[in-house]
């Protein structure tokens, strides 16, 4: 009893609902998009934009921006410059891993100016749900219905680019265009979910509820929607949880994550031996 | 006959003093691939309804005429008609099959999820697939027979059951050519023969023309109307008894070719010994 009336209470806490619906935001379009990144095998290169974003995080200060636009700015710049590049670098391990690391010494380097230097690196590396502001939250629903809305438009045509392309290419579609469109609302989706968990751990809400979605459904809109309630489900949860114990958000939506992986794998492993 | 009926309609629509458009008209082709000629200078004219069987050594430029025709490499010299019109302006008249499926082996999505997106795939929008294209998708799995397995992950497939499905796919909206990769690559005989009568059972039923790009022509031999080879940057278009002769091919590919046939089965050899099609060499001692 005493359990759900100190929830109760915490829900009437404005930041408490703030981090629910930024949660809720990040949670649907990193399960929306994240299905797509699995589909198109690019996961190294969503993980790699979160890392690259991290200088755009700590620079934005010095041209005056907020973390979250500095990173927007990074992360769209080089998700089109991934894309455009198609195959050849988002498929080489080896460059992104580069760029990937260069960029995490930038932001180092960034970084050091500030006075907070450790406070700092901790929110823009983990996360800091409980910060989110009013005005971060308009931000975050502006991105979310533009990134949601470009993909209302050509997801049909992405569909088909990622899981035939030769046919694709075949009926007139731009590979091309489509790969740099759909990097961009993948950067935009990185970059919102690392306001939550952070840029370490937006594998977490960008690749997990996807992945282990794909595990369990076979066509393409089960297994979009199994999706998108296990994204939504992990960070509620997750946040009701921080609340009730009073430790990190971050923690608490990998471990439901690797938690719900794990009883997916031992299931497909166990059960379903005919299908992978 | 029921094609033969309609051919007059058709006619009277599209071109009054045209007697009949081809299939395919390639006249002068030359593909250059950075800097190698792949093909250079072929002529060949295919009539609708026709089966071909497109065969050559590796690298004769099978697959780049296939992508010319569907319209992904322009022509660096000469030209393609699809049906009359350039290759990209065709592009819906036209099923095709790619080669392999390269990547794809590893997706969870089921065969039937597969073929749904590439239904209307080019469409604007989000992926709903409507009722109309359900049936579409329904009915292409069965002329491939691929229905019963359409459920499971394309993954877990065999590679019989995997090309069964690409056909079916390259079936939607009934087109009027057909270009197929090399789909019996990886097949064995027994997967090959199911493959092969399908097509043929789909070119009887709809008169569509089929380009059927192979490795070895023993499988098709019941089913083709005319051969391409492709050698030596050259085509050769015909019967498979005026093509596939030792001073035809020998043409073809500028040097000696033997041209073998052993209990109505075909091998190309070339002089110094060489089987230039290796999977003959196993059918030989089987």
């Amino acid at each position: 009893m005493t359990m759900i009336s100190t929830l109760i209470n915490y829900l009437s806490y404005e930041f408490v609902q703030n981090a629910l619906i930024a949660g809720s935001l990040s949670a649907i379009l990193g399960a929306i998009v994240g299905y797509f990144v699995i589909i198109r095998n690019v996961s190294f290169a969503a993980h790699a934009l979160a890392h690259i974003g991290f200088a755009g995080a700590t620079g934005a200060a010095i041209l005056g921006l907020s973390p979250l636009e500095g990173m927007l700015l990074l992360t769209i710049g080089s998700g089109a410059f991934m894309g455009a590049t198609g195959d050849r670098l988002h498929r080489s391990d080896m460059a992104i891993g580069m760029v990937l690391s260069m960029s995490l010494g930038l932001g180092t380097l960034f970084l050091s100016f500030y006075a907070g230097f450790a406070g700092q690196a901790t929110v823009i590396l983990f996360g800091n749900i409980f910060g989110v502001s009013e005005g971060q939250i308009t931000e975050m629903v502006l991105l979310s219905l533009l990134s949601l809305g470009g993909l209302a438009i050509f997801s049909r045509r992405l569909l088909f680019a990622s899981t035939q392309p030769r046919l694709a290419e075949a009926r007139g579609l731009s590979l091309t265009a489509l790969s740099i469109a759909f990097m961009i609302v993948l950067a935009v989706s990185v970059t919102l979910a690392s306001q939550i968990v952070g840029i370490l751990l937006v594998f977490t809400l960008v690749i997990a509820p996807a992945g282990i979605a794909l595990r369990l459904c076979r066509s393409f809109w089960s297994g979009m929607i199994v999706s998108i309630l296990l994204g939504l489900i992990a960070v509620w949860v997750g946040i009701l949880l921080a609340c009730l114990t009073d430790r990190p958000v971050t923690f608490w939506i990998t471990a439901l994550f690797f938690g719900l992986y794990l009883t997916v794998e031992g299931y497909c492993r166990f059960f379903t031996k005919s299908d992978r | 006959m029921s094609w033969m009926a309609s051919r007059p309609l058709l006619m009277l629509k599209t071109n009054n003093y045209s007697p009949m458009i081809a299939a395919l008209q390639i006249s002068d082709l030359t593909i250059s691939l950075e800097g190698n000629e792949i093909l250079s200078g072929v002529n060949a004219t295919i009539d609708e309804g026709e089966f071909i069987g497109v065969f050559g050594p590796n690298g004769a430029g099978k697959t780049t005429l296939a992508r010319c025709i569907i319209g992904t490499l322009p022509p660096t010299r000469g030209s393609i008609k699809v049906l009359g019109f350039p290759p990209g302006k065709a592009a819906r008249q036209i099923g095709y099959m790619p080669q392999g499926h390269a990547g794809f082996d590893s997706t969870a999505l089921s065969a039937r999820t597969l073929v749904e997106a590439a239904c209307h795939g080019d469409r604007w929008g989000i992926p709903w697939t409507s009722r109309k294209s359900k049936q579409e998708v329904d009915r292409v799995l069965e002329v491939t027979e691929a229905s019963d397995y359409a459920a499971r992950s394309f993954s877990v497939l065999s590679g019989g059951e995997r090309q069964r499905v690409m056909l079916a796919q390259a079936l939607l909206g009934d087109p009027k050519i057909l270009v197929l990769d090399e789909p019996l690559a990886s097949l064995d005989p027994k997967n090959q023969a199911l493959l092969i009568e399908c097509v043929a059972r789909v070119k009887r039923l709809t008169q569509t023309t089929v380009l059927f790009i192979a490795h070895d022509m023993n499988p098709l031999m019941h089913v083709m109307d005319r051969v391409l080879y492709l050698a030596g940057g050259n085509g050769a278009l015909g019967k498979v008894d005026d093509v596939v002769t030792s001073a035809s091919l020998s043409k073809l590919y500028g040097s000696e070719i033997e041209v073998v046939r052993v209990k109505n089965r075909v091998f190309v050899v070339s002089a110094e010994g060489n089987v230039t099609e290796s999977e003959c060499f196993h059918h030989d001692h089987d």
